[in-house]
């Protein structure tokens, strides 16, 4: 080294080398400096722009699934027709068919647009009975049946306008295409219009929408997520029933008791493993073992649930590991000193005092499995159902459909009235997920304890 | 007997034997419990362990294994001569377990199902009624097998309640035949226990002996009917439920893998660029909600994705790329696919790669910024290379996440299984065959419906090997900075 050598480098590159004027090469520096902390700004904003474009998406099509059109009028519930015999037998009261129901609603908004003056246009009867929803009759039938008192007398209904009345106020008709669609037509748009003036026809909240069955294809009005939200909950008990107690009997025998031994690490590598096999996977085993094999029924949330607890069981055991091993030694030196076995040990004091940290791991698995579908697609949950299942446990072997499977099936369907019931649906979905990660967190900050 | 019955009259047995046990151990000592080894409620607890614990084991096993016992008499009631061409005697005992279901469904109603049996069009009409559709009028002989098996199904409930009440009492009268002061009752309990803990530990091997005897069992029954090289090389899907199908598994993992690089493309970028900027230059504040939120992407159903990928992403991507490129007019398209899934592992590798950046030592960075570089400077340079291997694991674990999806590509992907480079069309994949070959009415003895397992292999040796590398880069990376 000799002393000739320029101390700075790169003198030679800047002659006018100062402190206060930067050269060309450290603005350089300093401009990629800012670009590549804006490259992660934007990063991130993009992140939070899809989960808001996400969000907005979903509210947008779902929240006109909460509302729906309703047809309100008096209907006469005439003996002659409903009730032949005149002895109220219910054997005989179950005759009058749906079609009769719906000839009595035809009839009484007929009536009532009358008693309105409404002029009704070119509009024939029978496209006037198509404005009020399929599903109508055999919601009225189902209230005579339940009270045959009812018969003889006027009753202030409260019907399902149909799906494309509906449609027409959220946006999903037009009188253009309207006037391409076999099932409504323009006039009768125009008709509903004044109906609506007229307060025969309101928007209303639809509670429906939460208590009600599925309906077949043609009557997204009608289509409620009752059966679905029941199934989901039976599942939901079939897993909390089943993959907390073997799920934190577990996590106690390989973080407490387990020696460390081949069969120790293979049971370790085994849980890591399975928390990352594609939910699939757990359907096809699913249906292999509990349909085929043990012959269990298809549809039932009892073969839902186990499979999703077999799916949820890494999920709650990693979290409850993570909560016992947070205990420190010196609580179970302690009990063991004062002379408690082990067991005790464990029930009395470590488990206590993991309990927040492992009913959050299981909410949170217990959210992931309440979202699950793909398993439950091939275990036969996509079936049709419209009758509630039974009180359990015998009601876990019925039919059932569950949320999100239900949810597929009616994007599934050719009305696009169904996309806003899916939506809704979703809406549904994100306000359990929500609740239980709220609850989630509440035990997390209330319980915590740092040792 | 119902099952919720005897679950109760099984858990009041226990509470008796908790009650009695006690009270003998504590009479046998005439109240002094000094005497005794144990506590007095350890005394009850054994007694009602071993009351109730292997009665419900019982039922669980009896209700598993009792279709294969069952069914056995019933198949061979079935006449092989009135068998439909084509149709399997398996695929009869479908129809008479539907029948069987059937009439059970009809007898809960309180209707008389005995003349039912006699006439098969009679039969047909009643269960239609009751939602469970029949192609085809039973044959005498499936009639005799449904009762048969309706006779036995009724014979093993009765048999099980009554094993199962047997078992508890025996139970219950062995517990406390071996009380007495000397008795290590806490000792037993605690073995009793630990057994019940060993169990547990072992379901999780159990699953995955299942998942994998289910997938290997029914793969090799595929691969006697269809030959497996041309399952493996074939360039063709095209099942038909006639036979003559062809089913290559190449068109599919072609999709596959195309839906997951245009999502890693997608959240690799967006995922590596956050969780750098989140771990080196964001305030705590800033970290403390940003974090979390972005967190949200992965705890959001997937099928949640999947309708925002058919309702949304998927018409604007045809209505303002695809159609006006001139690239293909349909809705669902690998690129709509890839994007949505794209956002859903955005948090995937985001997190994880977030934790291993902090992990790398701050010494580093310190070196690095002592020496005149500038932050970004030491990202690139110090901190990304000391991380990479994690960060590999991070991507790779995303790679397996996206493979495994299902409910994205279902939705957003399209149901065409062929080879093509453009990402505006409709491709397959793995996940989506799976499901449409196994939903729905299907005969279990078709290569058509079997070949579901085979991909279904596919799919879990392909996501075991991903995860295992991405585990031992992983754990590897931590040793070096522990």
């Amino acid at each position: 080294m000799t002393a000739s050598a320029p101390l700075n480098p790169r003198a030679h590159h800047d002659t006018r080398a100062s402190l206060l004027v930067q050269d060309p090469r450290t603005k350089a520096r300093n401009a990629t400096e800012k670009r590549f902390r804006a490259y992660g700004l934007s990063a991130i904003v993009l992140a939070l722009l899809a989960l808001v474009w996400l969000l907005i998406s979903i509210f947008g099509n779902g929240l006109p699934a909460f509302k729906q059109s309703f047809i309100t009028m008096p209907v006469t519930l005439d003996a002659a027709l409903l009730d032949k015999g005149g002895k109220r037998d219910p054997a005989d009261l179950a005759k009058a068919t749906t079609i009769a129901y719906g000839k009595l609603l035809a009839s009484a908004l007929q009536a009532e647009i009358a008693a309105k003056g409404i002029d009704i246009g070119a509009i024939k009867p029978k496209d006037l009975a198509k404005m009020i929803s399929e599903e109508s009759p055999a919601t009225l039938r189902n209230r005579v049946l339940a009270d045959p008192a009812l018969i003889g007398t006027t009753v202030q209904v409260t019907v399902l306008a149909s799906g494309r009345i509906d449609g027409y106020y959220k946006g999903r008709v037009t009188m253009e295409s309207a006037a391409l669609d076999k099932n409504t037509s323009p006039e009768q748009l125009a008709l509903a219009d004044k109906l609506k003036t007229a307060g025969v026809l309101s928007m209303q909240v639809n509670p429906g929408f939460l208590t009600m069955p599925d309906a077949s294809d043609k009557r997204p009005e009608a289509a409620g997520l009752g059966v679905a939200i029941m199934g989901s909950i039976y599942m939901m008990l079939v897993v909390l029933v089943l993959a907390l107690p073997i799920g934190v009997a577990a996590s106690v025998y390989l973080e407490e008791f387990a020696p460390k031994n081949k069969i120790t690490d293979l049971i370790e590598v085994n849980i890591a493993n399975l928390a990352a096999v594609p939910s699939i996977v757990y359907g096809i085993l699913g249906l292999s073992i509990f349909i085929n094999f043990a012959g269990l029924p298809q549809s039932a949330p009892i073969v839902g649930g186990l499979v999703l607890t077999l799916m949820t069981l890494p999920r709650i055991i990693i979290p409850t590991r993570a909560a016992l091993k947070a205990v420190p030694p010196s609580i179970r030196d302690a009990a063991l000193g004062v002379g408690a076995s082990r067991l005790q040990t464990i029930t009395h004091h470590v488990l206590p005092l993991a309990m927040p940290g492992i009913l959050t791991g299981t909410i949170i698995g217990l959210a992931q499995a309440l979202g699950e579908t793909a398993p439950l697609l091939l275990i036969g949950m996509v079936a049709f159902v419209r009758d509630f299942p039974g009180a359990p446990p015998e009601g876990l072997f019925d039919p059932a459909s569950a949320l999100p499977v239900q949810i597929y099936n009616w994007t599934q369907r050719g009305d696009p009235g169904f996309v806003e019931r899916a939506s809704g649906a979703i809406i549904v979905l994100l306000v359990f997920l929500i609740a239980m990660n709220a609850v989630a967190i509440y035990f997390r900050r209330k319980f915590e304890r740092r040792w | 007997m119902s099952l919720g019955l005897l679950s109760i009259i099984l858990l009041v047995l226990a509470v008796a034997g908790y009650v009695l046990g006690r009270r003998k151990a504590v009479s046998q000592v005439e109240g002094d419990i000094r005497k005794l080894h144990s506590l007095p409620p350890f005394y009850g607890r054994i007694t009602a362990l071993l009351t109730a614990v292997p009665a419900f084991f019982l039922i669980a096993a009896w209700l598993l294994a009792q279709p294969l016992f069952l069914e056995n008499k019933a198949i061979s009631l079935i006449n092989p001569a009135e068998l439909p061409a084509g149709k399997s005697a398996q695929l009869v005992m479908a129809d008479v377990r539907r029948v069987a279901a059937g009439l059970n469904m009809l007898a809960a109603r309180g209707e008389d199902v005995t003349p039912l049996l006699a006439s098969p069009s009679a039969l047909k009409t009643a269960l239609n009624g009751a939602g469970v559709v029949l192609e085809t009028e039973p044959t005498p002989s499936t009639l005799a097998a449904t009762a048969a098996l309706r006779d036995a199904g009724k014979t093993s409930r009765l048999a099980m309640t009554i094993a199962a009440l047997v078992l508890a009492v025996a139970g219950l009268a062995f517990g406390l035949s071996r009380i007495n002061p000397e008795y290590r009752a806490r000792n037993a309990t605690e073995q009793f226990a630990m057994w019940l803990l060993i169990g547990s530990s072992l379901v999780a091997v159990l699953t995955t002996v299942g998942i994998v005897a289910s997938l290997l069992f029914e793969s090799i029954h595929f691969f006697q009917l269809y030959p497996i090289s041309d399952f493996l090389f074939s360039a063709t899907w095209t099942p038909k439920f006639g036979g003559g199908s062809s089913l290559g598994i190449l068109p599919l993992l072609w999709g596959t893998l195309y839906v997951s690089a245009i999502a890693l493309v997608v959240a690799v970028p967006i995922g590596l660029m956050s969780a750098i900027y989140l771990a080196e230059y964001a305030s705590k504040a800033t970290r403390a909600w940003v974090k979390p939120a972005i967190e949200i992407l992965a705890g959001i159903p997937t099928i949640v994705y999947g309708l925002f990928a058919l309702v949304t992403v998927g018409p604007l991507l045809r209505d303002y790329f695809a159609q006006p490129l001139g690239l293909g007019n349909s809705s669902s398209s690998v690129m709509t696919a890839g994007l949505v899934m794209g956002i859903m592992v955005i948090p995937f590798v985001s997190s994880l790669s977030d934790d291993i950046i902090n992990a790398v030592p701050q010494s580093l960075r310190d070196g690095s910024l002592g020496l005149g570089a500038t932050p970004s400077e030491t990202i690139k340079q110090v901190v990304v290379p000391a991380a990479l291997p994690g960060i590999v694991g991070a991507v790779l674990l995303a790679a397996s996440r996206a493979i495994g999806e299902t409910m994205i590509v279902v939705m957003g992907a399209g149901a065409a299984a062929q080879l093509s480079l453009n990402p505006f069309e409709a491709m397959t994949t793995v996940t989506v065959k799976i499901v449409s070959q196994l939903t729905g009415d299907t005969e279990f003895a078709s290569p058509e419906t079997l070949v579901a397992f085979a991909l279904g292999l596919t799919l879990f040796c392909l996501t075991l090997a991903l995860n295992i590398v991405a585990l031992v880069i992983v754990r590897k990376y931590r040793e070096q900075y522990e």
